[in-house]
Parts: structure tokens; sequence; C-alpha cells
């Protein structure tokens, strides 16, 4: 407790104006809960960045995994989070009110199972998310592949996140001092790409834990550098977080998958920031399989998730925030998924502001 | 989405799967992407594979914290 106030108070003390964003949702979730936004001086701002994979999926992505599901004879298996994620003119959710077969699964594992259990049907799981995930998705793959199962494959959505920030580093429109990095990100791809991050562009890059103490040394850690005018990666998650990463895990991630230019929501198409997969996996790839085109992009009307995704804008200003767009009948994806800046602005507001 | 659980390994049986502990609770995993993990060893856990072998008491940690959070959120509802 006292080593928690001695660092608040060394972050109270600070009396320039700094920027830090954090770019992962489980970082969202962690700082609105913990009340630390509250805490910090008003010189010191905490952005969220693109760190939420359901909130950066384009829209013509969600309308791409629709046309699939409409189709005869899948079985869809998706993290949770996707269900209500509004398309154009429909949602998972509405999709599977109307019989499409969606289920909702914790692991790949969960779709190579249906798939077995379901010969008749086509199984697929919906890959959506960044290097932690991956390489879960890609061992799955090959599991498939060694067991020649035939009526599996994967719709990748799946996304890296240092070009991310590579782009937000590049927007003169956005002002960012530093980063406080993904934990379980940097659990896979290691400490490396922040190093080459922070020394490209000149800004600190700490991988940061979850706890709130882990939070406030993250943040600390940072206004050291900035007040040194250093700008390095380094490792506050020590206790999980191995400076090389997970090798075993970056490797299936290459052999499964090649990088691709994606799209993003908010940051528009980022070159060699999406995964495909590679063509000697082309059978367990459901875009191809099942013929999939690439959808056009419309934007959903009065929605600035765009802003709030690169901290252009807090939640809070959007003018549907709270009015038109609550998580009970959300506009847009960071409302709609619960780690999603504005549902965490949301949910952990003062009730008297929820209007 | 990218929260990971932490477990700790009581078999490791054929093809690599596992059965680990978590919380009290017993699950199957793979452990594909941590080959070297061994029963009795502690690994952090996301989408139903084991992604980093953890010491024990990173483990013990992790899991305080994240019941701290299930026992706020419930209190929440």
């Amino acid at each position: 407790m006292k080593y928690k106030l001695s660092l608040l108070q060394a972050i109270q003390d600070e009396t320039r104006n700094i920027s830090l964003m954090e770019v992962c949702g489980t970082h969202t979730m962690a700082i609105a809960r913990s009340g630390i936004r509250e805490l910090l001086p008003s010189n010191i701002k905490l952005l969220s960045g693109p760190g939420c994979p359901v909130c950066v999926t384009s829209q013509g992505d969600i309308d791409g995994v629709l046309e699939l599901v409409r189709k005869q004879d899948i079985i869809l298996i998706t993290f949770g989070d996707m269900m209500r994620v509004p398309g154009t003119g429909s949602s998972l959710e509405e999709e599977r009110s109307r019989g499409a077969d969606i289920r909702i699964g914790y692991s790949p594992r969960d779709a190579l199972r249906a798939a077995q259990e379901n010969p008749g049907k086509e199984v697929v799981f919906l890959g959506i998310g960044f290097e932690t995930t991956t390489p879960a998705i890609g061992a799955a793959i090959e599991e498939a592949r060694e067991d020649g199962i035939p009526n599996f494959s994967v719709f990748s959505l799946h996304k890296i996140v240092p070009p991310a920030l590579e782009a937000l580093f590049a927007d003169a429109e956005i002002k960012i001092d530093g980063l406080i990095c993904p934990g379980h990100v940097g659990a896979v791809i290691g400490l490396g790409p922040f190093e080459k991050l922070a020394s490209q562009y000149g800004k600190p890059c700490v991988i940061t834990g979850f706890e709130t103490l882990d939070i406030l040394e993250g943040i600390f850690m940072l206004l050291q550098q900035i007040q040194k005018a250093e700008a390095r990666g380094e490792n506050q998650y020590k206790r999980i977080v191995r400076d090389q990463g997970n090798p075993v895990a970056m490797g299936l991630i290459n052999q499964v998958f090649e990088t691709v230019p994606a799209r993003w929501r908010g940051l528009g198409v980022i070159p060699a920031s999406g995964l495909k997969l590679r063509p000697e996996y082309a059978r367990f790839d459901a875009r191809r399989k099942f013929d999939i085109p690439e959808m056009e992009e419309i934007p959903i009307k009065g929605c600035a998730c765009g802003a709030v995704l690169t901290g252009k804008i807090i939640p809070t200003e959007c003018a549907l925030f709270g009015r038109s767009c609550t998580p009970l009948q959300p506009v847009g994806p960071c409302m709609v998924s619960h780690e999603g800046s504005c549902a965490a602005y949301y949910r952990y507001m003062p009730l008297e502001r929820k209007k | 989405m990218c929260l990971a659980v932490p477990g700790k390994i009581i078999a490791v049986k054929e093809r690599q799967i596992a059965t680990v502990d978590v919380n009290g609770n017993q699950t199957e995993i793979s452990i594909r992407l941590t080959p070297e993990a061994k029963q009795g060893e502690y690994v952090l856990i996301h989408a139903g594979f084991a992604i980093e072998i953890v010491d024990e008491d990173a483990a013990r940690e992790t899991m305080r914290y994240l019941l701290e959070i299930m026992q706020y959120e419930d209190e929440k509802q």
C-alpha cells in the first residue's frame, strides 16, 4: 500500500502536459475499474487506443462474416464478444434468431471437437484477436491439418499490434508521449518490437501488467523516461513476460499465417497488419473455402468509434454516448464489446452522470 | 479479450494435452505453445492453450487479482 501511494504521489507531482495511451482492452477495463484516471492530475491524460480486437474490426469484415453464416450447413463458433457487433442491417445475434447455427466457444479446440461431432456440416471458427490469441488459432489449424479434419476452417480477422502502433505514432493529429503496452501480447512477441518502436518514433513504450499497482508502475516508468528525454522499450510485467516472448507461439503464427494489408476501424488500411492463412493452409481458410468476397465499407451513421479508437476523442465526447448508444442499445462496437472504451467508460461512470 | 488465467498442470497426457487445475476446477488445455511445461508447473492459459510457463508466486498473484475483479463485478451487478 505504501509503495502504491508513493508511486501515485510521484505521478501526481508531474506538472507537464502528458498524454499516455494504452492499447489493450484488458487495460481499458482495468484502468476504468481502478479509478486511476480520476486520481491523476488533469495534465496527465490516459487515452485508450485500438486495443480491442472486436472494436477495430472493420464494418466490411463483419459483413463478410454475416454473409458466411447465411450459407447452408455452416456452424460458426465465435468468442461471445462478437455476437452483438452490428454489421450492415444485422448482427450474428440477429442471424442466429433467424436460424443460423452460431455457437459461443472459449477455444478454437471447441470448434475442432464440433467438426468431429458434425461430419455433415462445415464448422467455421471466427478467428479474431491479436498476438495473444492468434497462436492458439494457429495451433488448432495445425492440429486440424495433422488429423485431416476436412470440415474445419477459420475465418481470420486476426491482426498484429505493432503496425497499428506505428500508424498511431505517424498520425500528426494524435498526440501520444508514451505507450502503456499490452502485457499478454508482450508475453508472445516479447520486448523487441516495442524497443524498435520506441527508438524509431522517440516514444517510451512500457509493457505493463493489469493490476492497479502494475499500471501505476507502468505510468511511473513512462514518466521517468519522459523526464530524462529517453525513449526505450521497458518491461514492467517481468513476472509474466520474458524479454524474448514466446518463440514457439511466434513460430506457429508465422508457420500458419502471412501478413496482408488490413482495414482497422478508425485507422484505415494498414500495410502488413492483418493475418491470412498461408497457401499451404488454404483449405482451412473459410474466406477462400466459401468464396466470401471483400465487402464494401459502410460506416455506421453518427458513430464516432473511429475517433475514440485513435484517442482523438474520449467516449463521452461522442454525441451518441449515453444517449442513443448505451450497453443495452449499442450503436458502435466500442459500446458493444464489454472491453470497448465506451462500454468501460459507461460501466464505471458515476450513476448521476448516466442520462 | 487478452485476459489469461493461471492454472497448475495436474497431468500431461498424449498429444500435448494437459489436465490443469484452475482455482479448484479441472479442465483440459493444450500445451502445444509451451511444449516444455511439466506436471506440477503453472501456466498462463488463454483460449484453451497455455501461452506461458509462470512461477507459482506469479500464478497465485494473478489468480488473486482475477478473483478480486470477479467479486467486484458481482457486487456491481
